[in-house]
């Protein structure tokens, strides 16, 4: 059930296609800015030149926890391109993130404090929808394997319209969009100093950047789950779901902590219970 | 062309400008100029930061806080003086309370004339910046193995 052979391809090939993507981000923006943006490999060159400079490291302990932050990502992605359970997928990307607040808490700075501060928020909103999506998936497939979810061939957005729209919505937190890039940016004075990510510097910063990478390619495989019984379908959809993600990164400006909160909770938590709901009464009521 | 000098990321400081040159350093992020083209990233944190840009002179509030970004950022790095004040104090010089040139509390290595200095013109000092920072590097590297190989 598990292919080792897809979890290897995964922590090859994602941080290849996590770097083109964030290249093809960049380059899409500047357009939409009337700029004509970095080059396509821009991302690369970033990470290559953070590897050449000096680490300034500000307590030892930073170093193991980004460190594990990087593994751990790698891990759950790993998992769950070789078709593990779903759930444990998520726990731990969960515990990568723990992993790089508690890094970001480790150095006695306060704009790194306010950076972790509003990483836990960001992770207490879009932490609820991601468990209902893993519940939805199962409700319907009736199991929590993705190589299940894969082999079920079902079109799993017709039944999980809600929940996939709600997805969406912690999407923009997970990839670090406005309007809920709190905890750190992609953007230059966006946040106070550098929110989460101030105290890392040189191949630290890199590091963090390459999680980043892995961590997006595993997002955009957790789409792929909701239009896997056709491929063809599924890849369309990933482009305009990104697409939509950079306008909506480009047209928002962002909003407070509570605002993500009660939007993540309220919004993007009701559409998917509600789309829970519906389904438990289906399967109620029709006969298999 | 290395990594470094493909990715340049800047840290602009204003020292005691008129903010005519942070202007037009800013208008360098435009579309018009749009030195993101260069990768060139306008960030605001000392610790991510590869060229320190400084506007206006040196005076006895700021000179601390100008060495303590300079001893922020991460080696290899340069510094890029933006506008005459920032070169030699400008027109202020002769004040009671201004010492003079950035390069009187920390080393600078590309000096842009102007008052205000153009964006075409920051944009060939930073360029500049970018082979002064390559050099550094190369010593840097120079400097590490001597170390390696016991210091001779």
């Amino acid at each position: 059930m598990i292919s080792p052979i897809n979890a290897l391809l995964f922590i090859i090939l994602a941080p290849f296609i996590g770097g083109l993507v964030a290249g093809m981000d960049r380059k899409v923006t500047a357009r939409m800015q009337g700029r004509i943006g970095p080059p396509l490999l821009q991302p690369f060159y970033d990470v290559g030149k953070l590897f050449q400079k000096e680490q300034i490291l500000v307590t030892p302990s930073q170093n193991f926890y980004i460190l594990s932050y990087l593994v751990f990502i790698v891990a759950s992605g790993a998992l769950f391109f070789a078709g593990g359970d779903l759930l444990l997928v998520i726990f731990a990307f969960t515990l990568a993130h723990i992993f790089l607040v508690l890094g970001a808490y480790a150095s006695y700075s306060p704009y790194s404090f306010i950076g972790a501060e509003r990483e836990l928020i960001q992770i207490i909103a879009y932490e609820p929808m991601i468990i209902l999506s893993a519940v939805g998936m199962h409700m319907v497939t009736r199991s929590f394997f993705v190589s299940d979810i894969m082999a079920a061939d079902l079109p799993l957005i017709f039944y999980l319209p809600g929940v996939f729209l709600g997805f969406l919505m912690v999407l923009t937190i997970k990839l670090r969009k406005s309007p809920f890039d709190l905890s750190t940016s992609h953007h230059a004075h966006q946040e106070i100093v550098k929110g989460v990510t101030t105290e890392f510097s040189g191949p630290m910063l890199g590091r963090v950047e390459i999680a980043h990478w892995y961590e997006n390619v595993f997002l955009l495989g957790f789409i792929y789950l909701f239009f896997a019984w056709n491929p063809l379908v599924a890849a369309i959809a990933l482009v305009i779901v990104y697409l939509l993600e950079i306008v909506v990164d480009n047209t928002f400006s962002r909003v407070t902590w509570q605002m993500t909160l009660k939007s993540s909770w309220i919004i993007a938590g009701m559409l998917g219970l509600v789309n829970l709901g519906i389904l438990y009464y289906l399967s109620a009521v029709v006969p298999k | 062309m290395t990594y470094l000098s493909r990715s340049p990321w800047i840290l602009h400081y204003d020292a005691s400008s008129c903010n005519g040159c942070d202007i037009e350093v800013l208008a360098c992020l435009s579309p018009l100029y749009d030195v993101e083209r260069f990768g060139i990233i306008n960030t605001g944190n000392p610790k991510h930061a590869d060229v320190l840009v400084i506007t206006g002179g040196i005076n006895e509030q700021n000179r601390e806080v100008v060495r303590n970004i300079y001893d922020q950022m991460p080696d290899p790095k340069v510094v890029v003086a933006v506008g005459i004040c920032a070169c030699t104090g400008g027109v202020f010089r002769e004040c009671y309370n201004v010492v003079g040139g950035i390069d009187c509390v920390i080393p600078v290595d590309v000096y842009v004339p102007g008052c205000a200095a153009r964006p075409e013109s920051i944009i060939d000092g930073i360029v500049r910046a970018l082979s002064v920072l390559e050099e550094k590097r190369a010593k840097g590297r120079d400097a590490t193995a001597t170390v390696a190989r016991g210091g001779e």
